[in-house]
Order: C-alpha cells, then structure tokens, then sequence
C-alpha cells in the first residue's frame, strides 16, 4: 500500500478491528440484499465504501443514535450520493433505525430515497446526489461549527470520479483557506466510474484519476493528505484516528479501495456500477459475502 | 410629476443586514468576491468574523451556506444576480430548495442597471427561474424602503428566500410609513380604464407612466407586487376585475416572469384580456441606464406609449 500513514500507528486492538471488519460484512451483505429487493440500486460503489462507512459510524464519529439532531454530533455528509443504500445499512446497523426498514428503499414514501434526502430521515446532515455538492455543504458545516463555538468535525465521502466536478476544488481551495481543520473528506479512490472513458484499463475503460495524481492535486490545494488502503480496517482506523488530531489544514484520506469489493464478481467492473442481479448471481454474492445460501424466492425477485 | 429618487438597494443591502447582525449573532454573509460593489463591504467594515469571503466560486458559496445553516446561522449571499441565479443554480436547487434551508439569496444587480457590463451580467430571466424551482419565493422590493423591509423580512422568515435588488439608485415609491407584507401586492393608484400590474424597480416608472397616461384622459389603476412568488391571487383577480384590461410591466422577460405569473391566474381565476410589456426574448446590451429604459421600452415614456398603443388595439 503506498502512503506514510498506513495506519500501522492505530491504537485499535484486534478486537475492535474484528467487530468493525463484521459490521463492514453487515453492510455489503445489505447492500447486496436491499438492491436485489429494490430491483434497482447501485452496488459498486456502495461496496467498495462499506469499510470506510463502518469506521465512520463504529468508530470515528460522535454520534447519538436515539438523538440524531444532538448539537454536538459529528457530521457525515455523503457527497457520492449514490452510494446512498450502503450509508442507510451503516446507519440502521448503528441504531437509526430498524434494519428491516432497509427493504423499503427505493420504494414509494420511503424514508430511504434512492439518494440521501435529509427532510425525510432522521440523521442524515445533508441531501446529495449531485455530484460535487456534499463537499461544499461539510465545509459550511465545519466552518459553522467553528463560528458556533461547537466541537464538532465534519466528515464527508467522495468519489474519485466525482473529483472531475469543478465545484470540488472550488470547496478544496476555499476549506484550506479557512483552515478548516475540523473538515475531513474521504476519497473513495476505487479507480472506475459509471462509464468513463475508453482506454486500455479495466474492461475496456480508464479510470477517473491518472493513477497516481490525487494525492498530489489536494496537497496542491493545501490539504493534509493521509493515503490508506480502504479494505484495510486496521489502517483505516489509524487514519481516522489520524485525522481526529488537526494541523490547521482540513484533511484529505485517500482510500485505496475496489470497486464492487466483496463480491467476487462484480470486483473492479464499471457495469457493476448499477445492475440488476441474476438469481445464480445472488447466491455467489451471498456465498462470497460469507451468508447462508438464499431462498429461492429470494435470489429470484 | 415624476417620483423622486431614493438611495440605491445595494446600500440598503449592506447597512441593513449589518443592522440586522448586530442584533441576531446567527447572521453572516458569503461574498463571492464583489462586496466592494454590492456594498457587502458596509456589513464586512461592521462584522469582519462574520464576513465569509468566499471567493470567486459560487458553486462552493451556495453549497457553504446550506452547510451553515444546518448549523443554525443564516447565511445571507453577497454576489450579483447572474452569479447567485444560474451559476449555482443546481446548488440552490438541490442544497437549499430541496432541503428548505434557510439561505437568504440576496444579490444585487437586478434588471438593467449594472453598470454598463452587458448581457453576460444582466440577467433577463431571473424571476422565472426562480420561481419555477419549488420550495423558493420570489420577492422584487420596488424601492430602497421596501427592500429595506424586505430584508428584515427575509431574516424573520425561517426558509429558502431569493430577493433580487438594484445596484443604482433608482425612484422612491414609498414612504417611511409603509410596512411590506409578504405575500401581499399593493394598490399604488386607483383607477378605471386599465390595470397595470408592476414588479421591483419597474414599478416608480410604471406609476410614472400612469401620470402620463391620466394627463391624457386615461385612467390607470396600478398594483405593485412586490411578491412574485406566492402570488397574492385574491389582488390580482380584484384588480382585473376593476378595469376588466391587465397590462404587466417588468423589467425582465415577459416570458414566465411577473407577465406570465399574472397570465397563468387569471387564465385559471378570470379570464381576462392581459398584455405584458417588458424583454421581448432578447439579451440585453450594455450603456447608460436611461439609454437602456429608452431602448427597451421601460421608461416611464415609453411604458405610456405602449398602454396606449395596447389599449387602441384592443378597443
């Protein structure tokens, strides 16, 4: 893993890491679960970020769970919108709410929109879904914490292919300026977006990023940049626990992660970005996720 | 005759929501690098922590402040209306309309007074927009006294509110007695022959208009809606039903502006004969401010001449 930090300088005992490393289990095999339900959903990016997401609500936010508006919470704004249904799992398996109620995403009146919308749950700190956006709001939020006098950090996820939005960088160049060091924004730097462009990568595609230059455009704009393998619990908790300490930059983690990650078969392909999932496929992704074979009825939806 | 001249909106602007932060520690303002014109500068000199310079990036400054708000300070945005409007216009939509957060957007450089910057600052088609994006209302004060009230207004109100104010001086309609009320429109003048219904700075010259128009023997009865979106719908139709003939005039485009909103009711409500006078569809170039009323049919004079030019066609 390239990066100084990878996070061998975590105080989390391999207890705490195994607890974390099942809950990230928790979210893919939802993750898998609810989308084959909805017949509709994205998946790829949802699982490269269950890792991430279990760290964040497990361990590195202050967060009440049966009082989401607390004042003094940390904040999580998930600016890759559409990862939306690996957030809910992360959020019911917390306590947000129940996790049966994860069947109903996607469907009519739900409270869990296809992408995040905060009037209608409890506990999500900011609507996204267009890309680009989620970075600004966590700087407001981070920069209204400061002004407020409140103790809080706030924490946002992005994509790599989402940092080809201009607006990123207008928020990266902004935070540094005001150094917002209560800001930290994750990368989900899983190397594929929906389509891209054709090359000579991975199925045909190039990935968003020229392998390599991430790290160096937001140091560029000022930012602490920590680069962490996003699969790897233990360093991901180093990070964050890394991250928590500010040096008057805001801070960027860097996540090495695979698109699709868990799956065996959805692992690093674009069109697994959203696709609907055959019965067989179900029952693989069940197995590889480490579940009991699944009824029938279920892998056929 | 002709109404006097009040200060421009762009120093109400900065003295009234430095007023209003003195008193309430909650409101700051975003400034996307044009303080020094539209006179955020008064409220920077009064409240410099909480003059958030934002830069030149207003896709971030409308993000920032929804961000802000969800921590319970209300953001109040310093940029020109072209940059507020349709630069961040997916922002507003999605982080501030969607969410109902309470961001005001304020900016100034509203209609054709901007300083001789042509089409790419003068934005035509503002108020359509607008108020066409659900869960945003639209207000266009007439004069600094009304925009100093409805800046005082918008800080009360607790959601997304959008206020369009001029940069230049322009007529004083009212005096220090009257009070704005949200959602209401005001009867300027009492009349008989025709309606003109009028918007934001228009409205001095529309009144204006009206004076000529009784020197003629032609009987206007003037209404001013300050608030485009909700429409005070009630006034409207009451003010058609006076004359039974509405002419709109704004300085704006005709097409889905105060002339669509007010054709849009009474196609539903009364069914009446409605023209619009104000941008025929067009980008707007730069010069003098009265060079452009002139150009553009919105001067006082020429705003009188089309009402009875209308009025002739239709008799």
């Amino acid at each position: 893993m390239s990066g100084a930090s990878a996070g061998t300088t975590t105080h989390a005992d391999a207890g705490e890491v195994a607890r974390l490393e099942e809950v990230a289990r928790r979210i893919r095999v939802h993750v898998v679960r609810v989308v084959n339900h909805a017949r509709g959903g994205h998946l790829g990016g949802p699982l490269s970020a269950a890792d991430l997401l279990a760290a964040l609500y497990f361990h590195a936010m202050r967060v009440r769970p049966e009082d989401p508006d607390w004042p003094d919470r940390d904040r999580f704004v998930l600016s890759k919108g559409h990862s939306s249904i690996g957030l809910y799992a992360a959020m019911a398996l917390r306590g947000y709410f129940p996790e049966e109620e994860l069947l109903t995403f996607d469907a009519a009146h739900s409270r869990l929109q296809g992408h995040p919308d905060m009037t209608r749950l409890p506990g999500l700190d900011m609507s996204t879904g267009s890309l680009g956006m989620g970075i600004s709001a966590a700087m407001g939020i981070a920069l209204g914490g400061r002004l407020t006098g409140h103790d809080i950090r706030a924490f946002v996820m992005l994509g790599d292919g989402e940092c080809q939005e201009g607006e990123v960088w207008e928020a990266a160049m902004a935070a540094a300026k005001y150094r917002l060091d209560n800001l930290v924004a994750i990368i989900d730097h899983n190397r594929l977006q929906q389509f891209g462009w054709h090359g000579d990568g991975p199925d045909g595609r190039l990935p968003p990023q020229v392998p390599g230059e991430l790290a160096g455009k937001w140091r560029a704009f000022g930012w602490r940049v920590l680069e962490v393998d996003g699969h790897d619990m233990a360093a991901i908790l180093g990070v964050l626990d890394e991250a928590a300490h500010g040096d008057g930059r805001p801070t960027a983690v860097i996540a090495d992660t695979v698109k699709g990650k868990g799956v065996s078969f959805m692992e690093g392909h674009y069109f697994w970005h959203t696709r609907l999932i055959k019965p067989e496929e179900f029952a693989q992704a069940m197995a590889d996720l480490g579940e009991p074979a699944p009824a029938a009825e279920e892998a056929a939806r | 005759m002709t109404l006097p001249m009040g200060r421009p909106m762009r120093e109400i602007f900065g003295e009234t929501v430095a007023e209003l932060a003195t008193d309430d520690p909650r409101i700051v303002m975003l400034d996307g690098d044009v303080g020094s014109s539209t006179r955020g500068d008064i409220f920077e000199q009064a409240h410099p922590d909480r003059y958030l310079q934002m830069g030149i990036a207003e896709q971030n400054m409308l993000g920032v402040a929804a961000g802000l708000a969800t921590m319970g300070l209300i953001p109040f945005i310093s940029t020109f209306v072209s940059f507020a409007v349709v630069r961040p216009l997916d922002q507003i939509r999605v982080l501030i309309a969607q969410t109902g957060l309470n961001v005001k957007i304020t900016p100034g450089y509203a209609g054709l007074f901007t300083g001789m910057t042509g089409m790419s600052h003068i934005i035509v088609d503002d108020v359509s927009i607008m108020r066409a994006m659900p869960g945003m209302v639209t207000v266009s004060p007439a004069d600094d006294v009304e925009a100093a009230q409805v800046l005082r207004w918008a800080a009360a109100y607790q959601g997304p509110v959008y206020v369009r104010l001029v940069r230049d001086a322009t007529q004083r309609l009212f005096d220090e007695s009257y009070r704005f009320e949200f959602g209401r429109a005001v009867t300027i003048r009492e009349g008989r022959d025709v309606t003109l219904v009028s918007t934001g700075a228009q409205t001095p010259r529309t009144v204006d208009a009206a004076e000529l128009l009784a020197a003629e023997g032609i009987d206007a009865h003037v209404v001013h809606v300050p608030t485009i979106k909700p429409l005070d719908v009630a006034a409207i139709v009451a003010a058609a039903d006076r004359t039974g003939r509405v002419i709109t005039v704004e300085e704006h485009t005709v097409i889905g502006g105060l002339g669509g909103a007010v054709a849009e009711t009474l196609g539903e409500h009364r069914p009446t004969r409605i023209d619009r006078i104000g941008l025929q569809d067009l980008y707007i170039q730069s010069g003098p401010n009265d060079a452009l009323l002139d150009i553009y049919g919105l001067s006082a004079a020429r705003v009188s001449d089309r009402v009875r030019e209308l009025l002739a066609a239709s008799r």
